[in-house]
């Protein structure tokens, strides 16, 4: 173990953290909205929509999240005469990095729509009927009842997958993204130190993990005012 | 439609069809993903007993562990123990006077870094099964005269697999989809096949879209054997409804 490499890799390194973050925040706020979507379809009540949000969730929780980033970058780019002709061949569909902040919404969006839809179900119904004896009307038991509660209740898991965001991120590097992942990757290829570069990739991503769900839990004890000891 | 029956043929199983190289690598799959499994549950069993018996030292090693397996990408893994061992094992033989280079099977690699990455999942699912068991069952058993071990054995291990079944069925989920990623140090299973066969012929998306439908068909037939397993197990307790 040579303990220069690891600190030299590791200031190389922090350039890469920027783009993965780049990569997993705009994927986590589409998919957080799609998800949304899906829970709603899932739990309307229509047979048919219902039907699509399983299936979606089906497929893209029983794929490798590579089939699917390989599927839209390459698969996909097989129509480009389509894309072509309807304007999105230069940008998104050519373009590596929006294929793969694609991808990682569709497929985050998959699990976060159970994560909504347990939440929402986890709500107890003693609280909105006292809410409606209270006169309050649908929309109102929606916003003040029901949804504060349901993001409590969902927060938990919702860290863990914003965790298994951050890990899949580095998938990105297979389709030429550099990020973390990457960019270790190719000093290995320089350097063939692949303990000291890979050590101070895996110490990056557990940082920024920790600052993950560091920050998941802060914002639980914000959420959670009652659940405090007084002081 | 032409362009359909064309894409279908490249799935055929005769001349110029992959269907037969796909079935393989479907079999690779399975094979993959079953070998780092069963060595994944060995890992994970014996580093949850580390963890619930063991002394100080062993249950931080333990929590290092499981906790660089849960934070580390599954990619990072893979990639520090297929280009870290050579270096590693060529550094012992050199050591012992051996100059000659040695390469690890990539099968071998690829089973030994999946099976690494479950067992980490795994110690928390038995960790936690193990301490679901009441201890007024431990004490009986002791009770009876057994001693530790055939505490573990007769009384722990059996309740052990009965609630560990759904986790470990969401282990065997993860394991399948992240075989693919071996596919980056040159296994021939779904991913690595559907990436040759999308070169050769510069058709991706047919490729793509069959390993991803063989994937879901595995996911689903595998979910149903666990289903059967849990009912197995659960046939001596009874249920409310």
């Amino acid at each position: 173990m040579d303990l220069d490499l690891i600190l030299q890799t590791f200031g190389k390194l922090i350039g890469g953290a920027g783009t993965t973050i780049a990569l997993i925040v705009p994927a986590l706020m589409l998919g957080i909205v799609l998800a949304t979507v899906l829970a709603v379809m899932r739990m309307s009540g229509n047979g048919l929509l219902s039907r699509l949000a399983r299936g979606y969730v089906f497929v893209f929780r029983g794929t490798p999240l590579l089939v699917q980033i390989f599927l839209i970058y390459f698969g996909l780019g097989q129509f480009s005469a389509l894309w072509k002709s309807l304007g999105v061949w230069d940008w998104p569909m050519r373009e590596a990095f929006p294929c793969a902040v694609i991808a990682f919404a569709l497929n985050t969006a998959a699990y976060t729509s159970e994560i909504i839809r347990g939440g929402l179900l986890a709500v107890p119904f003693g609280q909105i009927e006292a809410a409606r004896a209270c006169g309050m009307s649908r929309l109102t038991v929606f916003r003040r009842i029901t949804v504060p509660i349901a993001i409590r209740q969902a927060l938990p898991a919702y860290g863990n997958e914003v965790i298994l965001m951050v890990k899949a991120s580095s998938l990105a590097s297979i389709i030429t993204i550099m990020e973390i992942t990457g960019i270790a990757k190719q000093i290995n290829s320089q350097t063939f130190a692949p303990f000291e570069v890979f050590t101070a990739a895996g110490i990056l991503y557990l940082a920024m993990n920790f600052v993950v769900a560091m920050g998941i839990r802060g914002v639980e004890w914000k959420l959670t005012p009652h659940m405090r000891r007084r002081a | 439609m032409q362009g359909l029956i064309d894409s279908l043929k490249l799935m055929s199983f005769g001349e110029g069809g992959w269907g037969y190289q796909f079935l393989l690598a479907a079999g690779m799959t399975i094979l993959l993903s079953t070998a780092s499994y069963i060595f994944g549950l060995v890992v994970g069993l014996i580093a949850a007993c580390l963890k619930v018996w063991g002394g100080f030292v062993l249950r931080g090693l333990m929590e290092i562990y499981t906790t660089i397996i849960r934070g580390v990408p599954e990619l990072l893994i893979i990639y520090l123990l297929f280009f870290g061992n050579e270096a590693a094992i060529n550094a012992i033989l050199g050591m012992m006077g051996i100059v000659e280079p040695f390469r690890l099977n990539e099968f071998v690699i690829g089973v030994f870094a999946v099976g690494l990455i479950s067992g980490g999942y795994a110690t928390e699912v038995f960790r936690g099964a193990i301490q679901t068991v009441p201890h007024g069952q431990i004490e009986a058993g002791k009770a009876f005269g057994m001693h530790g071990f055939l505490t573990f054995r007769r009384i722990i291990l059996p309740q052990t697999i009965r609630l560990a079944l759904p986790g470990l069925g969401n282990i065997w989920q993860l394991i399948l989809k992240d075989t693919a990623l071996v596919s980056v140090v040159g296994v021939t299973e779904l991913m690595r096949i559907s990436q040759v066969a999308a070169r050769s012929t510069r058709e991706p998306f047919p490729f793509y879209i069959t390993a991803a439908i063989l994937f879901l068909v595995i996911t689903t037939f595998s979910t149903k054997l666990f289903r059967k397993a849990e009912a197995h197990y659960d046939r001596s307790v009874r249920r409310a409804s």
